[in-house]
């Protein structure tokens, strides 16, 4: 098998830019080896980005926090800018599969892999994620929601590598929470996982009682890639937080979501599901 | 055909091989370190959990390409020291945590990785860190009860 490791990124995006030696690129390889194990077919080649440091940083600048995309699911979820501001996310990174796993898996080949079911989505997603892809020609940001085209389809050209995930700040959510429903505490594949972020204010009149300003709700699991639920989004929004409206939400996202029946789980349950943890998730506001 | 120069159970060595070979076979095949065990092969059962820079990994997951030079890899054979068991691995044997034994290595390398990050862990924290560990046999608490006391122990 021809083997690279590119120390620079320049390096690694040289390699990929000449079809002799654009292979597929081994991050922390817990995706691709099971795949390359289970298939007929071995890989010629592959380029083996571990040494390219410069995709391992976690920053806070003014207007973003970025994540490099050769972060391991643990450095996230280790991370005090990740804990402080984006917890969901980390408690998504420590979802993932285990601590063998998240010690070696990266959120850039979590992503690039594009399984419906990847836990990291959800709350990227509500997060307003956009990813940088790089290439000898250029980079390019695009939103995390756009990225996925369709089942295990990315929009990434064959020159192209992701190289960093940003999320915009300031947060604008006043309460957000990810949950992720499997078999067991780890090791599981998710029959659904959803993350929702939402905006409170309390109304002006006597009873202060609770407004959605904003609502934004994300899901794995539940369809060929990440999905977003606007109908129910709209249904929430500057609406006062009260019984009818909570069970009406839930009653909205268990049939705005059209999952299908799998080894794992039935399209029944996970919506059924969905709509449940909608409900937990506006009773705990 | 690559080559690395890394640490095993804290010996200097020169290793060697084709880059798709997995670290799991280098130790068990190429180095006669049997004690590292493979379940499955995919990273679900935890069976060839070795420790790489003090991170529990799955051997079976990690080629020889990916190593880097001067990594340190510790296998369950390294933790003895002149023929005498460590303090985890003598409460696996004194609280019964041992039944089969197959997943027991792997188990002693996840609770080692947590043992040095975090001197006192709570049953919580013992039970997260060892979920990449599948274990058929004893049910995990007596697993969770050593790992408990070699805490205090340590």
């Amino acid at each position: 098998m021809k083997y690279f490791k590119p120390k620079s990124l320049t390096e690694a995006l040289d390699l990929l830019s000449d079809e002799k030696t654009r292979f597929e690129i081994l991050a922390g390889g817990t995706d691709l080896i099971v795949q390359w194990r289970s298939s007929p077919i071995k890989p010629n080649g592959m380029i083996d980005i571990n040494q390219v440091e410069e995709l391992k940083n976690i920053v806070e600048t003014d207007e973003y926090i970025e994540i490099g995309a050769l972060c391991t699911h643990r450095m996230i979820a280790q991370s005090k800018i990740v804990q402080i501001h984006l917890t969901p996310l980390s408690d998504a990174c420590r979802s993932v599969g285990a601590i063998q796993i998240q010690n070696r898996g990266t959120i850039g080949g979590n992503i690039a892999n594009a399984s419906p079911a990847g836990d990291l989505p959800p709350a990227l997603v509500v997060y307003n994620c956009e990813l940088e892809l790089s290439s000898i020609y250029g980079r390019r940001w695009l939103r995390l929601r756009d990225f996925f085209l369709d089942y295990r389809k990315i929009d990434k050209a064959p020159e192209e590598m992701i190289t960093r995930f940003r999320i915009p700040l300031p947060i604008e959510y006043t309460d957000v929470k990810f949950y992720k429903i499997g078999t067991r505490k780890a090791q599981a594949v998710s029959k659904a996982a959803i993350c929702f972020g939402a905006t409170l204010r309390l109304s002006s009149g006597q009873a202060h009682e609770k407004i959605i300003e904003k609502i934004s709700i994300a899901a794995a699991s539940m369809g060929p890639t990440v999905v977003t639920a606007s109908k129910t989004e709209g249904l929430l929004t500057e609406n006062e937080i009260d019984e009818d409206l909570i069970r009406d939400a839930g009653r909205s996202l268990a049939n705005e979501f059209h999952p299908i029946d799998d080894i794992r789980s039935t399209a029944k349950y996970r919506s059924t599901v969905c709509g449940n943890l909608l409900v937990r998730f506006l009773k705990n506001l | 055909m690559i080559e690395r120069i890394i640490f095993i159970n804290g010996q200097e060595k020169r290793v060697s091989g084709e880059p798709e070979v997995r670290l799991l076979d280098l130790l068990r095949e190429g180095m006669g370190l049997t004690g590292t065990k493979e379940g499955c092969g995919e990273g679900e059962c935890g069976a060839c959990s070795i420790l790489i820079n003090s991170e529990v990994v799955n051997s079976c997951l990690f080629l020889l390409g990916q190593l880097n030079d001067g990594d340190r890899v510790e296998t369950i054979e390294g933790l003895e020291k002149d023929g005498r068991l460590s303090v985890l691995q003598d409460c696996f044997v004194k609280r019964g945590a041992i039944q089969c034994g197959f997943c027991t290595p792997g188990m002693i390398m996840a609770a080692e990785a947590l043992l040095r990050k975090n001197k006192k862990p709570s049953p919580e924290e013992v039970r997260e860190s060892i979920a990449g560990n599948i274990c058929r046999c004893t049910g995990y608490s007596k697993i969770v009860e050593a790992i408990l006391e070699a805490a205090d122990r340590r």
